[in-house]
């Protein structure tokens, strides 16, 4: 994630959840969208909402200004401008995440819970790893359980806790960035995936950041906003350029990545190892209980089947090559080429098993053949 | 959600399967479906929502949860699942209703969720039928059977004489449970009963919903039994909720409104047996008869020995704890003996009888209409018998004129 990748923008310290993206400090400035965002980091809507008018008369189409215009009508509450503002910007940018979290940011202030819903799942849909928006979306699901749970135990729904706050995005570094592009090849999952950024009610104060500033040591550390040549496929926990450098869980996540991994690579090798020794025992016990069987059996039958096959005479010999592992927390997927051979059956096949962790042992959850 | 999702969507299956497994008959599947014969209110997709997480189909339950609180609204337990089903899609479930601050109210869910789910699966087969109906009069359309254990009011109908299931309902029953003995205790009485009348929502307030059908308790032998209190009646639920947790009442059997509605036109004031258990027994058809036919040989062979005016063979039909109000047994027998000294003729045709095995206890009551012909009096009058079973032989123990 390089400055160019992302265009220029301050970092800012919302009410709610520290966005900042690590880039930012280092990005060259542009001119006016700029001092808007300041005005805004300042706290200081009502001059950003002037100064960002002004702007737009000489550039009425900039939309990183009238991004910013949005951002400043809603922190003036000014909701319903803002949304139009938003909804704008999704129908002409349809690309853009931002519009999109923003907009159900405001839908969930109205407890408009289910636009608020199909804003998200819109700006996930634009980029699959947008990490705020999958926090807005998780947050919004809370609250609407919230709202079921009362209505379930008839609770008094006027608790103001209820109300749903979900994260504004307050600049739009997406422009520019292809969807689903980039991604990192060291293990990034855990590092990515520090935990939820804090909530934060501070006063929006410059001076005092409430969290790590970009300058924070963090990072360096991290790799995390740096996604080295990647392999293209797997956006998921790429593009999160606003991960929250939480300090904690910079090193150790990545160590254990590491060993999960590993465990993984053995486990499916012993899998692999029970087949050809045709220890149908062992064998059948790498897969878990939940276990997708394959067409429309039973698990009982399936495992009758599996036990005739592997029991048949003969030598069976299974020889993976290419193993890929890739670690998401408690769940990972192992990706290989599978030779197997068996009296009258020679068949090389590309393989995929969604493994999941449970006590520290990995299991086999499904199994495809691509 | 492609990153947040699949983690999550381990936990709820697991909380709630293990709720699904918890009501799982021996089968696991309903046994009594009838498609399009009963209308079980949420429960039939109550039951798919369930299998849709056990086969981790959220998305699908979710949307079956919606559709559901659409038809009804007020469904409390509906809005609970949706409420897990939603927040598992933003954190890990650790249980069924995974709201902390729940109380007894989130307890009383869990368990109508369970009675619904228990009572819904272990429906009884069409070739079953409860033991109690062992001959309904012609006049009486349909007879209620409600089972304290599952949680369950079954509707039957009279087709000439074989109950024939119509519908089952979720109901709910005391706070303390059933086996009511006095006044004041909160529990529901066991026993065979009748629906006494109807009261019009109207007279009785919102808290009894649709309105109420009080019934007989305590009826003969309760009394006899020293049983006390009173006000029993079938009712329904206040019109902010779709029902009340499985121990809600003070004694009554709660159903919701739109089941009530479902059911009033099946009931006839003084005439519908309401027969309460905390255990259905079901016996097949053949069994079903043959205890009807041996009890009816029993009950003519009574008649016969009345007509007989043979006074010892008349009285071997009654218990030696036999008492009618005040007469105990040695003054029914005495009073027996110097009426029948003055008869030249007798004759006794039983109409209308209709027979019902109490739970629990080894005995049937059973009520006719009795048409007593002799030299020197003739009646026509609506009696009722409690026979108990004796050895092997049945016995009168209570006999009376039926209220």
């Amino acid at each position: 994630m390089t400055s160019r990748r992302y265009k220029p923008v301050a970092a800012c310290l919302p009410a709610l959840f520290v966005v900042i993206s690590v880039a930012l400090s280092a990005s060259p400035v542009a001119a006016a969208p700029e001092d808007v965002q300041n005005l805004i980091k300042q706290g200081q809507f009502t001059q950003a909402l002037d100064r960002a008018d002004r702007d737009l008369v000489a550039n009425p189409k900039d939309r990183k200004t009238r991004f910013l215009k949005g951002v400043a009508l809603t922190e003036l509450n000014r909701l319903d401008e803002a949304a139009q503002v938003f909804l704008k910007l999704t129908e002409e940018a349809p690309e853009l995440p931002e519009p999109y979290n923003n907009l159900a940011v405001i839908y969930a202030q109205q407890k408009q819970y289910d636009k608020a819903k199909a804003a998200l799942e819109m700006a996930i849909r634009t980029h699959p790893s947008y990490s705020i928006a999958h926090e807005n979306l998780g947050d919004l699901y809370t609250k609407m359980a919230r709202q079921a749970y009362d209505r379930a135990l008839q609770l008094d729904a006027a608790n103001p806790s209820t109300q749903a706050k979900l994260g504004l995005i307050r600049e739009i570094i997406s422009v520019g960035t292809k969807p689903g592009a980039p991604a990192a090849a060291t293990p990034p999952a855990a590092a990515v995936q520090p935990a939820r950024p804090p909530v934060v009610a501070a006063a929006p104060t410059p001076a005092a950041p409430p969290a790590p500033t970009p300058a924070a040591p963090a990072p360096a550390a991290k790799p995390v906003p740096v996604p080295p040549p990647p392999p293209a496929a797997a956006p998921a926990p790429a593009t999160r350029p606003i991960a929250t450098p939480a300090p904690a869980p910079a090193e150790k996540p990545a160590v254990a990545t590491a060993d999960a991994e590993d465990d993984a690579r053995k486990m499916v090798q012993s899998w692999a190892d029970a087949w050809s020794r045709k220890d149908v025992k062992d064998y059948l016990a790498f897969y878990a209980r939940d276990f997708a069987v394959p067409g429309k059996t039973s698990r009982a039958d399936w495992e009758k089947e599996r036990r005739t096959r592997i029991d048949k005479p003969g030598t069976i010999k299974v020889g993976l090559s290419n193993l890929r592992i890739k670690v998401d927390g408690d769940r990972a997927t192992a990706q290989f080429r599978q030779a197997y051979s068996a009296p009258g059956l020679n068949a090389n096949s590309n393989k995929t098993l969604e493994l999941v962790r449970r006590n520290g042992r990995w299991q086999i959850q499904q199994e495809r053949v691509n | 959600m492609s990153r947040i999702t699949p983690s999550l969507r381990r936990l709820l299956p697991m909380v709630l399967g293990c709720l699904a497994l918890l009501v799982a008959g021996p089968t696991g599947a309903p046994t009594g479906l009838r498609a399009g014969v009963s209308d079980a209110g949420p429960d039939a997709t109550l039951t798919l929502i369930l299998r849709d997480i056990d086969n981790n189909k959220l998305d699908v339950a979710l949307d079956r949860t919606n559709a559901l609180l659409k038809a009804y609204p007020n469904f409390r337990l509906g809005w609970l699942i949706q409420g897990d089903l939603l927040l598992a899609r933003a954190r890990p479930l650790t249980t069924f209703g995974n709201v902390p601050e729940g109380g007894d109210r989130l307890r009383d869910l869990r368990l109508e969720a369970i009675a619904r789910l228990k009572g819904y699966r272990n429906r009884p087969a069409d070739t079953q039928v409860p033991r109690y109906l062992l001959q309904m009069e012609a006049d009486q359309k349909y007879a209620v059977v409600v089972d304290t254990q599952r949680s369950r009011l079954y509707i039957y109908r009279n087709e000439n004489g074989r109950p024939v299931f119509v519908a089952d309902y979720y109901a709910s029953q005391g706070k303390a449970g059933s086996n009511k003995m006095r006044e004041g205790d909160n529990k529901t009485p066991l026993g065979v009963y009748h629906v006494t009348g109807f009261i019009p929502r109207e007279k009785i307030g919102d808290f009894y919903g649709a309105g109420a059908f009080p019934i007989n308790y305590p009826n003969e032998w309760d009394k006899r039994e020293g049983k006390t209190g009173y006000g029993i009646w079938l009712h329904g639920v206040p019109s902010d909720t779709y029902a009340r947790p499985p121990l809600a009442s003070e004694g009554c059997v709660v159903i919701s409104n739109q089941d009530f509605r479902a059911i009033s036109g099946y009931m006839q004031a003084g005439r519908t047996p309401f027969i309460i258990s905390d255990g259905v027994e079901w016996l097949s058809l053949d069994d079903w008869k043959s205890e009807r036919t041996s009890l009816n040989a029993t009950i003519e062979q009574w008649r016969k020995d009345w007509e007989s005016r043979d006074t010892a063979r008349y009285l071997s039909h009654y218990s030696k704890e036999f008492k009618s109000g005040n007469q105990d047994f040695a003054a029914w027998s005495k009073q027996k003996q110097q009426v029948n000294a003055g008869k030249d003729f007798i004759e006794v045709d039983l109409r209308a009888m209709s027979m019902f095995r109490n739970p629990g206890k080894d005995m049937v009551v059973v009520a006719f209409e009795q048409d007593y012909r002799s030299n020197n009096l003739s009646n026509v009058a609506r009696k009722r018998q409690y026979w108990v079973r004796e050895g092997s032989a049945w016995k009168i123990i209570y006999e009376g004129v039926a209220s």
